[in-house]
């Protein structure tokens, strides 16, 4: 790993819309292995920031436990980062959420973190729909604890332990659309032309939005006998389509490449074009993206890209009716009824 | 036999079945007492179950004003054959023993030492009525009336009550109305009415209510500013969060938009409802959940997440009898000491210790004042007896200077003309306590990483050694801060000087009090002293100190309050001598005072061995 970054950056970085370099999108020093998947994915999340100008204090950063958990520490050291408990990242990130609706919430797990420990909480948050980007950085194994298996490991994959993998794996793809996902998406760590389109699309998106980030670990499961290693990854990929978003701000041009098959406005108005591999895909139907993820199992492939999506759904804030003003800004006089009511209270006690 | 005779100081038990309808004819019962000016303290005994099982209504009564559990049964109203057995061995001798004879009483039962009253409730009510449910639900207010008569209640009073509790539904006034008659109308034609044992008008009510201490800690955070509610259900703290809603429906939604100046999360488990108190609470929103000990259990590992991350946690923890499921409808306090260390590691945490619904009121608001001058969790600890009986209480009182408490937390502007570098966990005013701030507050500066592995002062991982201890150090030298924000415990000095002490804490106050009362007519006197909260401040030592035996009066097995004063004191543990009541019911001033009896010598004296002051 490096230990030391130089402060030095060329004079001429181009700048955003609020005048930041991409160095005000970086964080601390990553302090996991040389390779790692996790660190593209870091550097994915600072370049989909810069490019759709976000503040970086307006995002609140959240994590469970493990090596993709740490990984909020390396990104937007600017925005406030809270590194919680194992599996518990959903609870934190549900209850971050509800105190102030207004800030970007970037929630970072791993497969140990969601598919395991934390699988309950992770169902019930997208069955709330609460709005955040819920990245699970998947490498297949507990990189933290040195390689074991993890649920999201296939049936005979083995990695640098050498012990083939004996159940099912879960994929939360799946199961994030079972569960009423409103944004599914699969992607690779080392593909990050699909992936930071897919990321903006996702911060932009108003509820939840998965991204299941296949991200090998380069110490403990990038062997020749691995489906999470890079290699194997690479030669199993297959995408829906190359996804383009065009944030709000942006003019639309008309200039669509050849094969551009969907068009998706999201709440914000920003847009997504999807530029479709395989035309039975509907962006707008759970079945059809169900179909298309086991599709490419059966044939031993990896389906990632845009997979689902619905632009109008309600987030948990609309379903419970909470006021637009975020709960933390209120103050005695909209939280506290004072003396007044209490004779009436009182009364209705005797 | 020699019958009771009584005015106004009395118990009476209720024998019913559970889902029959009977806990708002009890209700009602109990209510009119409080309303003809008359203390008055319900406490339902019931199953864990819905239907079907034995379930029990005890009602203090006593216009000295002593609502604690008395022990013993004068009156006895049986309307459950199931446990007829065991409700008849239990009234008092010279008590009374009121029963459905439509089935007459197995002659086995018969006892010669109480008096039998027989009412028809079954045969009335099945001649009155045709429908099922009606026969079963007026069956409970047939015996009600017929109480009125043996017990001289005013029958105005009562009418008065039901009039209040069916306003919208008129239309079942007059039948509750006409089940009361029938039943009244019964006693007076069969029984020499009223009994030995009777209520008399008094003046003895003075403005108090009677409020369920969990109705009051749900009211008590929609004053203190609780925001983001989270919880899981479980008997018995349900009810605070569905009281908190039905406060807020009414007091917290936003006049102009409609919409709610609250959120409400039923979390899919307790793990789950704590990590969301403490996200919104890291986010800057008062937050808190409730749970029961199971709950805790779970809750351990985020408890101490926020003890040692420093996230401001509000936790009302209305306990109930373990250990795992134990009598989950049962009142305890034994979950002292898991609350006071939970989670592993150098654990240790705020607790307050309620015991009115008043102070349930008081203290659920100031929970949140305390969490965030400390930054660490507040649990509140009450249990099933205060939470789910309706308590006679003073009432609920709001100072409208009242301003909360958010404790140091550094805001935009102070952030921007800040010139020093921030660090998250550093020490400035020498309390242990340091400046928060919340996320979003400003674009360069204030920004830090919260986390539950060790960090040095600005907030950034560390792993050494020398960092830890600074850490863990401030952490305690914030632990002695606490004890100078904690309410002050209550000192109840003897009427003579003693040098016995009695030690006690929520539900047990009132039993205790009584007991200490009687005791003191009996030439026993003992110093007492109410801890209302952890850690212990300074007087809680000095009480200790200055007395040589000191009884610690609490409710659980294993003396948990006792092992706190013993861990967190520098006392010798020999002079705390254990009072300990676990069987799942309210303490009863009898059984202290029998324990304390028996416990003799007694010790008023100084004692040779000490220097006597001249």
């Amino acid at each position: 790993m490096t230990y030391h970054r130089p402060e030095f950056r060329h004079p001429d970085l181009p700048t955003n819309k609020l005048g930041y370099t991409r160095k005000q999108y970086e964080g601390a020093i990553s302090t996991l292995c040389a390779g790692c998947g996790h660190d593209s994915i870091s550097a994915a999340v600072i370049q989909a920031c810069f490019d759709l100008s976000i503040e970086p204090h307006k995002v609140a950063k959240i994590s469970g436990i493990g090596c993709s958990s740490k990984t909020p520490t390396y990104f937007l050291g600017n925005s406030h980062g809270f590194n919680s408990v194992h599996g518990r990242m959903p609870s934190v990130a549900t209850g971050a959420n509800l105190a102030n609706r207004d800030l970007i919430y970037i929630g970072v797990s791993g497969d140990g973190d969601s598919a395991s420990i934390g699988m309950g909480q992770f169902a019930h948050v997208v069955r709330r729909n609460l709005n955040m980007l819920y990245l699970v950085e998947n490498n297949g194994c507990y990189g933290l604890t040195k390689g074991q298996d993890s649920a999201t490991s296939d049936i005979g994959s083995a990695g640098k332990k050498g012990q083939p993998n004996l159940f099912e794996p879960i994929d939360l793809c799946t199961l994030a659309l079972e569960l009423g996902a409103t944004f599914v998406a699969r992607s690779f760590s080392g593909n990050k032309e699909q992936l930071i389109p897919l990321i903006k699309a996702a911060i932009s998106h108003s509820g939840f939005a998965f991204i299941d980030v296949i991200s090998p670990c380069v110490t403990f499961n990038n062997t020749s006998t691995s489906t999470k290693s890079y290699e194997f990854v690479r030669e199993h990929i297959e995408a829906t389509g190359k996804t383009d978003f065009i944030p709000v701000q942006q003019e639309i041009t008309a200039d669509y490449e050849e094969g551009f098959t969907e068009e998706v406005t999201l709440h914000d108005g920003s847009v997504i074009h999807l530029y479709k591999n395989d035309e039975s895909l509907d962006l707008h139907n759970r079945l059809s993206a169900l179909q298309a993820i086991h599709k490419c199992k059966e044939k031993g492939e990896i389906l990632t890209g845009l997979l689902y999506l619905d632009p109008d759904c309600e987030d948990l804030h609309e379903m419970i009716a909470t006021v637009e003003t975020p709960l933390r800004d209120l103050d005695e006089t909209a939280l506290c009824p004072g003396s007044n009511p209490l004779d009436a209270i009182n009364e209705s006690l005797r | 036999m020699q019958q009771i005779k009584s005015v106004n100081d009395f118990v009476i038990r209720f024998a019913n079945t559970n889902g029959t309808g009977s806990a708002s004819a009890n209700n009602l019962f109990a209510k009119t007492i409080f309303r003809m000016g008359i203390p008055v303290s319900p406490k339902n005994i019931f199953p864990s179950n819905i239907q079907g099982l034995p379930t029990w209504y005890e009602v203090r009564i006593n216009d000295k004003g002593y609502v604690g559990r008395r022990g013993g049964v004068d009156i006895m109203m049986a309307v459950n054959p199931q446990s007829i057995a065991q409700d008849i061995k239990i009234v008092e001798p010279g008590g009374y023993f009121v029963y459905d004879n439509t089935k007459s009483l197995d002659m086995r039962l018969h006892r010669d030492d109480i008096t039998i009253l027989g009412i028809p409730l079954t045969d009335i009510s099945r001649r009155e009525y045709t429908d099922a449910r009606q026969r079963q639900l007026f069956k409970n207010v047939i015996y009600i009336g017929a109480l009125a008569a043996l017990l001289d209640i005013e029958f105005d009073v009562l009418k008065g009550l039901v009039h209040d509790q069916f306003k919208g539904k008129e239309k079942l006034i007059a039948p509750n109305i006409h089940a009361l008659e029938l039943g009244y109308q019964y006693a007076q034609s069969n029984f020499d009415c009223p009994l030995g044992i009777r209520v008399e008008r008094r003046n003895m009510v003075d403005g108090h209510i009677l409020m369920e201490g969990n109705s009051a800690l749900g009211l008590g955070a929609v004053y203190g500013g609780a925001s983001v509610v989270s919880w899981y259900p479980i008997t018995p703290s349900t009810s605070v969060v569905e009281q908190f809603e039905k406060f807020a429906k009414h007091l917290r939604v936003d006049p102009e938009s409609g919409k709610n100046n609250y959120a409400i999360v039923q979390a899919e488990d307790e793990l789950s409802a704590i990590g969301m108190a403490v996200g919104a609470s890291w986010n800057g929103a008062r937050s808190f959940t409730a749970t029961s000990g199971p709950g805790v259990s779970l809750m351990n590992e985020f408890l101490g997440l926020a003890y040692f991350a420093e996230v401001p946690t509000v936790l009302f923890d209305v306990q109930r009898a373990g250990p795992s499921t134990g009598m989950p409808t049962r009142s305890q306090q034994s979950d002292l000491l898991l609350a006071a260390y939970a989670s592993h590691g150098d654990t240790k945490h705020v607790l307050l210790f309620p015991s009115t619904p008043k102070e349930c009121f008081e203290m659920g608001a100031a929970s949140f004042d305390l969490a965030d001058r400390l930054q660490t969790p507040v649990i509140l600890m009450t249990d099933l007896d205060l939470g789910m009986n309706e308590h006679f209480s003073e009432p609920l009182e709001w100072d409208d200077a009242n301003v909360y408490d958010r404790g140091k937390v550094f805001s935009e502007a102070e952030l921007e003309a800040m010139s020093e570098r921030y660090g998250r966990y550093l020490d400035v005013d020498g309390d242990g306590i340091c400046y928060r701030t919340y996320p979003g507050t400003h674009p360069t500066k204030g920004s830090f990483f919260t986390r539950g592995s060790s960090r040095d002062e600005y907030a950034k991982y560390t792993e050494s050694s020398e960092e830890y201890v600074i850490n863990m150090k401030r952490l305690l030298l914030k632990w002695e801060t606490a004890k100078n924000y904690v309410p002050k415990p209550e000192i109840r000095p003897a009427s003579e000087s003693t040098r016995d002490g009695m030690i006690y804490f929520g539900t047990t106050t009132a039993s205790a009090e009584e007991a200490l009362d009687i005791l003191r007519d009996q030439g026993t006197h003992i110093n007492a002293l109410r801890v209302l909260g952890f850690p212990f401040n300074a007087d809680v030592e000095e009480f200790i100190d200055t007395h040589d035996r000191i009884f610690v009066v609490e409710q659980n097995r294993d003396g948990q309050l006792r092992s706190m004063l013993i861990n967190e004191c520098e006392i010798n543990p020999k002079k705390l001598k254990a009072l300990l009541c676990y069987d799942g019911l309210p303490v009863t001033a009898r059984w202290i005072i029998e324990e304390i009896t028996n416990s003799e010598p007694t010790n008023n004296v100084v004692p040779f061995s000490k220097e006597v002051e001249v």
